[in-house]
């Protein structure tokens, strides 16, 4: 399978000079183009982090990162911005969009970043608000949509850079079951369809029992990994 | 896009935005009162003291300034006059012969000084007859005189009574004349109203035995802005038995005072800027505090530091040019009607005005200037608060933002 993510030996120490905290400890991680996975796992086991430090908002203590062959570890901090302009999408828990824009707005934001083409970015922008239905609520602000929906403008602006992959921080964890129902439906169909691949920080049983790969992390090792996934832990 | 998210994030805590820009608008409102009131007063004080009397340049014999009796006078010379009239940015010239004097009536006696002058060209630089409350305006030939109004009343004349002039003529021996009172002045400054007195050039040359003589060429000028190229090219072209000086060497305790009062006021301005930029800086401070979460978003989705921090330098301009523009808007029409409608010093602080020569008002000026430099000392106040907030947005860290 062509490899999206990987990630070797990663862990994350707070305070190793006095008392050593390993948020993450020692962890593999190998994702495939087209995977649908999570990471699951209690309060303060490390997905949060875990999930920076693949999507390079964070720094490993020890380990590396490569997405598609490119180790983004030893990326200098502006280069590294831009990588993850290009190649992932975010969709985080809350605070996820800018208020002050419409949701066409926000999810044409990112291509703007990108410097792509007035003529290609409303396209686009239109497909992908489409995609997750919100085409009647294109000009409308983040405050007059409903948790969900946030969400789903969040998922098309995750999409609208045509990333390698999309990480999702906790994206159920604020909305009902009809909401995160919906937002899962519309995820899921975009991996099934388009091959994006997805992986998920959570500890929301819809998200588990949707993913086709569950990495469960307690005290920032992977303690336990359904088939199909890469041997995790070397400790 | 980045201009259109800092116009709106403006806007996102209206109310705080809306008092923030009344502070800044109320604070060029008052600055540019303040400015605007105060070189209003100032023109003022050089159209009283410097356009009805001294002129912007004077030519006089060397030492006249320092000394001003008859012995420095000098003798009128065609080619001198012809000169200064034929110097760029000159309109005019006069011919004055002064002597201070004793002026009488019965038992009363005042100082004074007698002005000799040719009405005709006097009144081309001075308008002279402006100033006249009653009577008429000298002529040539007239064998009277135009007094001022509150030397009249000290020596309890009026109109058509007769003024007994006396002082020390060029050849040293006394020079008395009896002159009726042709007119009376009224001065908005004090200090010419209690003490002048003019009459023809001709008859005062010849009560002071100095015929052909004048101890002062008054210089009117096309603009007052060509007083320093006037007064350059005159101090080089004029002989060297005279000296040219300028309504700022001739009285150069009004400049002092200008810039006494100019460098107050500014130092009130910088207080009041001082107390502003706290104010504009303590909500950058909040706003920063407030969007640590989505500043951190913004970059994690792949938006550079410098490009956030180009959004919040742009929020900063905007707040401060919204401001800047609402107290322009505002100051406009005060200092319009405060042009057209002077404020009126009343009590002591008329008193003290009038002690020092001045107008006891307050005339407004409108001068687009004023506006404009307000309006950049804010916006350079707007740019140099906009450092820390892009300091602070630069040395961000995503993740710690985010957990903010």
């Amino acid at each position: 399978m062509d490899a999206v993510i990987d990630a070797h030996n990663i862990s994350k120490v707070y305070n190793p000079d006095t008392i050593p905290v390993y948020a993450v400890n020692n962890v593999h991680l190998h994702l495939n183009r087209g995977d649908f996975a999570a990471l699951v796992g209690p309060s303060g086991s490390g997905k949060t982090t875990l999930l920076n430090i693949i999507g390079g908002l964070d720094i490993p203590s020890d380990g590396w990162v490569e997405i598609n062959g490119v180790n983004i570890t030893g990326l200098p901090p502006n280069r590294l911005i831009d990588f993850r302009l290009h190649n992932i999408g975010f969709v985080f828990q809350a605070f996820n969009l800018i208020p002050v824009l419409t949701a066409r707005e926000n999810v044409e934001f990112i291509m703007l970043l990108q410097k792509r083409p007035k003529k290609e970015r409303e396209a686009r922008v239109r497909e992908l608000l489409t995609a997750v239905g919100l085409e009647d609520k294109m000009d409308i602000r983040p405050a007059q949509l409903s948790g969900g929906q946030q969400q789903r403008v969040a998922v098309a602006r995750a999409l609208a850079s045509k990333p390698q992959f999309v990480l999702a921080d906790e994206p159920t964890a604020n909305l009902d079951s009809q909401s995160a129902t919906a937002l899962l439906d519309i995820m899921e169909k975009l991996n099934r369809e388009a091959g994006m691949t997805f992986l998920f920080s959570t500890h929301d049983r819809r998200v588990i029992d949707r993913a086709r790969r569950v990495s469960t992390l307690v005290d920032g090792r992977v303690t336990k990994d359904e088939p199909g996934t890469t041997p995790s832990t070397t400790a | 896009m980045l201009l259109k998210l800092a116009w709106r994030n403006i806007w996102r805590n209206r109310h705080r935005s809306l008092i923030t820009m009344s502070a800044i608008g109320s604070a060029v409102l008052l600055a540019i009162v303040t400015v605007s009131l105060q070189q209003g007063v100032f023109d003022n004080l050089v159209k009283n003291l410097v356009s009805l009397y001294t002129g912007y340049v004077q030519v006089h014999g060397k030492g006249y300034w320092e000394e001003q009796t008859l012995e420095n006078s000098f003798s009128i010379n065609d080619t001198v006059c012809q000169t200064v009239l034929q110097t760029p940015g000159v309109r005019h010239i006069t011919l004055r012969l002064e002597s201070f004097a004793l002026a009488s009536s019965g038992d009363k006696t005042r100082g004074c000084l007698v002005v000799g002058i040719d009405p005709v060209a006097e009144d081309t630089i001075t308008h002279l007859s402006s100033k006249i409350s009653a009577g008429r305006m000298l002529q040539p030939t007239d064998e009277a005189a135009l007094v001022a109004q509150g030397l009249t009343a000290k020596l309890g004349l009026q109109l058509a009574d007769t003024l007994v002039l006396l002082t020390q003529g060029y050849f040293g021996s006394t020079a008395a004349m009896k002159v009726v009172i042709g007119g009376v002045l009224h001065f908005g400054s004090p200090e010419l109203n209690d003490r002048i007195a003019y009459v023809p050039l001709a008859l005062a040359q010849h009560w002071l035995d100095a015929a052909g003589r004048a101890t002062s060429l008054v210089v009117g000028l096309e603009r007052a802005q060509n007083l320093p190229a006037v007064a350059g090219a005159l101090k080089k072209a004029m002989p060297g038995d005279l000296e040219t000086l300028t309504w700022k060497e001739m009285m150069p305790e009004i400049t002092q005072h200008i810039e006494a009062d100019t460098a107050g006021m500014y130092i009130m301005l910088g207080v009041l800027y001082l107390v502003i930029s706290f104010g504009i800086f303590s909500t950058l401070l909040m706003m920063l505090a407030e969007r640590q979460r989505e500043f951190g978003m913004l970059n994690a989705l792949g938006m550079p530091l410098h490009a956030i921090a180009r959004v919040v330098f742009a929020e900063t301009i905007f707040l401060t040019l919204c401001g800047c523009l609402l107290g322009i808007a505002l100051s406009y029409p005060v200092v319009w009607y405060l042009t057209r409608h002077p404020i009126e010093l009343g009590g002591d602080m008329a008193d003290i005005y009038e002690r020092f020569g001045f107008e006891a008002i307050f005339p407004a000026i409108i001068k687009a200037k004023i506006f404009t430099d307000q309006a950049i000392t804010v916006l350079l106040i707007g740019l140099l608060l906009a450092v820390y907030p892009i300091i602070r947005v630069l040395r961000l860290k995503a993740v710690e933002a985010m957990r903010k």
